[in-house]
């Protein structure tokens, strides 16, 4: 009896102690699978210089982020997208107050399979392709064989982006929902009639696919995302700006290793992961909303 | 002092049992609650006959979950035509043909085969059923329900076969010599005195083989290709109930009439492996009076 009585006493013991050890000093970065390797290598970078501090990162896409710092489960989110009024109000009436920070510049990537014969589409073809208008690659001047899409799943703030910017409706009800970058890449890879998108981190050095060059109307110059000075001048139609929100000024912990983020040792890894270092206009910005 | 030990143990069985009820009992009145305000907007009819779900929507909202319904419907069946064969065939195979020797390392391995964490199966669908599929059909991608339900396949195996073997083996000896000493040869004898012997048991066997399928979560959601269309065949990528619930409830915002309709989801998916479960143990109690 006496043993029971102990067994007891030690899990109860040991309920209560995890409680208000597990959060202390940590830092929760939640959301998007478009920023996770970028702040995964960020966070291990600040705490190889800041043993005591402790940074966890994880993904879920950017819904699931903001979601998470609007239910107080996270300090920073990841967003490859601007947050929704919805989410707005939503934060607001749990007394949480998103503000939004630029971390990074990201030139969003439409590939295909290495065989086919198209390079170049215009946005406004890209969006017929994804609303499910143009469902075979002869119409856009390829092979008679039928599209099929890659995207990713409504948690994805990458689907968010191609959603408002590109399709401006909704996405064919025939593209394949995949679980991350990494799936739409192996599925363009294997399908000779493929079509899908992603980040441009993920594509640098990968074989079997081509990055198509996008021009914003019939007739206009064609612009590859590959290359560095169109995406910082504007020319590629597609770069967006990656976001991280936090919860009204935020705390130390979390402003050390935002500033961290946006010092030039920081950006300059942003750089080495693929991505582009945030231009002048968008450190204005964050100096406005968060003070770094 | 035996007599207060034995009253303790009994009391801390009932109270186990009890808890196991009230926690279903919660399960089920936590789905209703959260689920019923979803048909204050959404009438009943347009949730289960419709085909379209799209909540995140740009132009109007689609609350059906027909195309799901379908899915899950086509995967579990597919899954079961598979299964259910091979399942049958092994418990024989282990009962009556197989060596002791042999029956002893097979055993085990089958066990070991229910452990395999689900997002491993789904890993192998995408790395090596969906590239064979593809090929063997010449398709451009493999990631369909014929996939989901080969994978569904294998992890109800397990279940089926060991179910099975169990009430084959729980045959009266006395049946298998009497067919024999009919002149009965051993083949008819498992044909048409075992089997029949023993046909509520494998019944049942194999419904709890379908309740795993259908519930099975990360292996669909990793393989099928998840494209949120009304599938016209087994070669057309299907999005489950439980993918569609593990993928935007992560997202979701709260109080909303797309997270209420979520846990619609999970009510209709609920009542299904609910009714599922207790025909299985309806069946598997009248072949236990049978036995006895």
């Amino acid at each position: 009896m006496k043993k029971i009585l102990s067994i007891f006493m030690s899990v109860a013991v040991l309920c209560f102690s995890f409680g208000p050890y597990a959060h202390a000093k940590m830092v929760q970065v939640k959301g998007s699978d478009t920023l996770i390797n970028l702040v995964q290598k960020l966070s291990e970078v600040y705490m190889e210089k800041n043993p005591d501090k402790v940074i966890s990162v994880t993904g879920g896409g950017s819904g699931t982020g903001i979601a998470a710092l609007v239910n107080g489960k996270c300090s920073i989110a990841n967003a490859s997208r601007l947050i929704k009024t919805k989410e707005v109000d939503m934060a607001v009436s749990r007394g949480v107050d998103p503000k939004k920070v630029i971390v990074a510049v990201d030139g969003l990537c439409f590939l295909v399979n290495s065989s086919n014969v198209i390079t170049q589409l215009t946005v406004d073809q890209l969006g017929k392709i994804f609303r499910g208008e143009i469902t075979n690659w002869k119409e856009v001047g390829g092979d008679d064989k039928p599209i099929s899409l890659y995207g990713r799943q409504s948690n994805s703030g990458t689907y968010d982006f191609v959603m408002e910017f590109l399709t401006k409706g909704d996405f064919s009800p025939k593209m394949r929902q995949m679980n991350g970058n990494a799936q739409i890449i192996e599925g363009v890879k294997a399908d000779p009639t493929a079509i899908g998108y992603v980040g441009i981190a993920y594509v640098k050095g990968v074989e079997g696919i081509h990055v198509l060059e996008v021009s914003r109307a019939v007739g206009g110059k064609y612009f590859s995302p590959m290359n560095d000075a169109d995406i910082k001048n504007g020319n590629y139609p597609l770069a967006r700006p990656l976001y991280q929100y936090v919860d009204g000024m935020p705390a130390a912990d979390v402003k050390d290793f935002i500033a961290f983020e946006l010092s030039p040792e920081g950006q300059n890894i942003v750089k080495e992961e693929g991505f582009f270092e945030i231009p002048e206009e968008y450190i204005k910005n964050n100096k406005a909303t968060v003070g770094i | 002092m035996h007599n207060v030990k034995d009253k303790i143990i009994h009391g801390l069985f009932f109270l186990n049992g009890l808890i196991v009820m009230l926690v279903l009992l919660g399960i089920f009145v936590i789905l209703c609650k959260a689920a019923i305000p979803a048909f204050q907007e959404i009438s009943l009819k347009e949730f289960l006959t419709t085909a379209r779900w799209d909540p995140t929507s740009l132009v109007k909202e689609g609350y059906g979950i027909g195309a799901m319904l379908l899915s899950t419907l086509m995967l579990t069946i597919g899954a079961l035509i598979i299964a259910v064969p091979l399942g049958i065939g092994a418990a024989v195979y282990l009962t009556d043909i197989a060596s002791p020797r042999f029956r002893e390392i097979a055993k085990p391995v089958i066990e070991i085969l229910a452990g395999i964490p689900s997002v491993v199966v789904g890993f192998l669908g995408i790395v090596l059923v969906g590239p064979i599929i593809s090929k063997i059909f010449g398709i451009s991608n493999g990631l369909n329900a014929l996939n989901g339900s080969i994978l569904l396949a294998i992890m109800a195996l397990p279940t089926i076969i060991s179910i099975s073997e169990d009430a084959l083996r729980s045959v009266p000896k006395t049946y298998h010599e009497a067919s024999l000493a009919l002149g009965a040869t051993g083949w008819q004898t498992i044909i048409k005195v075992k089997i029949p012997a023993a046909v509520s048991g494998i019944i049942a066997a194999c419904m709890l083989g379908m309740g795993r399928a259908i519930g099975e979560t990360m292996t669909v959601l990793m393989a099928t290709g998840c494209a949120p269309a009304l599938p016209t065949s087994y070669l057309d990528p299907v999005r489950t109930m439980t993918a569609t619930i593990a993928i935007e409830l992560g997202e979701v915002a709260y109080d909303t009439t797309h997270y209420y309709a979520l846990f619609g989801v999970g009510l209709v998916l609920f009542i299904i492996t609910f009714v599922v479960n207790m025909l299985s143990d309806m069946v598997l109690r009248k072949y236990q009076k049978v036995r006895i």
